[in-house]
């Protein structure tokens, strides 16, 4: 078992993984935040997705000790208080979800897609969230969801946490 | 079929050197029994699918000074710990090696492109891949540290076979030297892939330099998933060298392309369909790069 202490959403943790942890594992498991869902644990579906220092990844393809230090956003860090995100009041109002599988890491998706590019395209959208995968939606309300927040981020000069 | 793996990797022990020295030296410690993690987007897997079980994982990720991207004497040299998504990005790569530029933007996808490295996906010598057939095309260079100093090996001899190069186990590779294209040069990554964030059916990389008078005076195209290793398509590249790239040139060095390849039948297509997709794509991709000489 070694140490690992980290950042999360602002706020220090510190917990204990043995180097063959996977981070997600870490994030769930030792530290309780189940926000970020388990789908593949293969690198395949984003379900998993997170940011560490400042990129999103897929917290299944990093063993826990490798995030040593960082500075990790998830889910539950989106909202402010009952004040949700605007990229989740626009996944809310588009219906950009159904069972809700694979919403955080379509989330933290999303969030970096913004974060690099505040008015993507179509196409741009859709290569961003290329690494996560939907079973219900079909991706067209994910895509119009993702569209409306970056229109409400714009008109709200929102800048992202 | 993912229930049927466990998922999780054989016990191991972790280290984070904070040099290049430190890291060569628990290279040299635990020898056979050791592994480099960079970012562990190959890695990871192999070591949850239980073929790779090193009992020493020693994670040159944060070590300082391993990424960057610089310029000097018509060459770029990439640190290997630069992120495929950092390459991709960068302006002067852009610029000056669009076709590597591109390639780099077809890995997998951007969770995979924010942690993979360039110099990762150089060692882990997956033929499908996509940058190693950028680095054989443009016979890029290798700088590897040892224990006993640097050695410089280039694209040529640095992948011999399937997931194997000439990385020594108690080497690290430090950085990629490929050239910044001249003046009068075109060049492209064409893909062809069964959706996003899958490896390579086929894939092409084209690099061409016309003289004043349009004629090729430097042609280079490399293919990916052709071959146990990244297949630079030499007698494709003579069949267009010292003449006016016209159709006809394009479909002769097309053909060769294909008769050089010796892919195997998989999930990906029979043996004989890719090698009519090289055909097809090494048309195409001449045809662009030749389209974006300026
Ligand atoms: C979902 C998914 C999709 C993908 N899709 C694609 C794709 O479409 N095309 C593609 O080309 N690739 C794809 N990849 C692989 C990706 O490109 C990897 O990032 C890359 O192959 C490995 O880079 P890494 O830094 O993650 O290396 P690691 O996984 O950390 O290491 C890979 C190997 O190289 C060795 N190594 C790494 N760096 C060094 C070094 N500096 N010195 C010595 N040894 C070193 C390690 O010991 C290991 O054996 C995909 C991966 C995933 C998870
Ligand atoms: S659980 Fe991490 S990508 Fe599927
Ligand atoms: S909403 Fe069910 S998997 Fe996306």
């Amino acid at each position: 078992m070694k140490q690992v202490s980290t950042t999360i959403n602002g706020q220090k943790y510190v917990g204990n993984a043995e180097p063959r942890t996977l981070l997600v594992y870490f994030l769930r498991d030792e530290l309780g935040l189940t926000g970020t869902h388990i789908g593949c644990v293969v690198g395949k579906c984003g379900a998993c997705s997170i940011i560490v220092d400042g990129k999103v990844v897929k917290s299944c393809m990093m063993f826990a000790n490798q995030a040593e230090g960082a500075d990790i956003l998830t889910v539950e860090g989106l909202a402010q208080g009952s004040k949700l995100h605007p990229i989740q009041e626009a996944f809310w109002e588009n219906h950009g979800l159904q069972c809700g599988y694979c919403t955080p890491g379509m989330l933290m998706a999303s969030y970096y897609l913004l974060k690099e590019n505040p008015k993507p395209t179509e196409e741009e959208i859709r290569r961003g969230i290329a690494g996560n995968l939907c079973m219900c939606t079909g991706y067209v309300n994910i895509v119009k969801a993702i569209k409306a927040a970056s229109e409400k981020m714009q008109a709200g000069g929102q800048s992202q946490k | 079929m993912f229930t049927l793996f466990n998922m999780i990797p054989r016990a191991f022990e972790y280290y984070a050197p904070a040099s290049v020295s430190e890291a060569l030296s628990l290279l040299q410690k635990y020898g056979d029994e050791s592994k480099v993690l960079a970012g562990g987007q190959s890695l990871v897997p192999l070591m949850k699918l239980r073929l790779v079980s090193p009992a020493h994982i020693i994670d040159i990720g944060r070590i300082p000074g391993l990424s960057y991207i610089k310029e000097e004497d018509n060459k770029i040299r990439i640190g290997a710990l630069t992120t495929h998504h950092e390459v991709e990005t960068s302006p002067v790569v852009k610029s000056k090696c669009m076709v590597l530029s591109e390639a780099e933007s077809h890995v997998g996808d951007q969770q995979v492109r924010n942690r993979g490295t360039i110099g990762g996906s150089a060692c882990h010598a997956d033929p499908a891949a996509d940058v190693p057939s950028v680095l054989v095309a443009l016979d890029a260079e290798f700088k590897m540290t040892g224990s006993s100093g640097d050695r410089v090996v280039d694209a040529r001899n640095f992948f011999q076979d399937i997931f194997t190069t000439d990385l020594r186990q108690n080497e690290i590779l430090a950085e990629i030297t490929v050239p910044a294209l001249p003046p009068r040069s075109g060049s492209t990554y064409l893909k062809f892939e069964r959706g996003a964030g899958d490896f390579a059916i086929v894939a092409v990389a084209a690099a061409v330099t016309l003289d004043q008078a349009g004629v090729c005076q430097d042609v280079r195209l490399g293919l990916a998933g052709v071959e146990s290793i990244p297949l630079r398509a030499l007698k494709a590249e003579e069949a267009l060298k010292g003449k006016k790239p016209d159709d006809n040139a394009i479909l002769e060095a097309a053909a060769r392309a294909s008769e050089q390849s010796k892919p195997s039948s998989d999930i990906r297509g029979s043996a004989e369909y890719k090698k009519e997709m090289v055909k097809v794509f090494v048309k195409r991709a001449l045809k662009t790069a030749l389209s974006r000489v300026s």
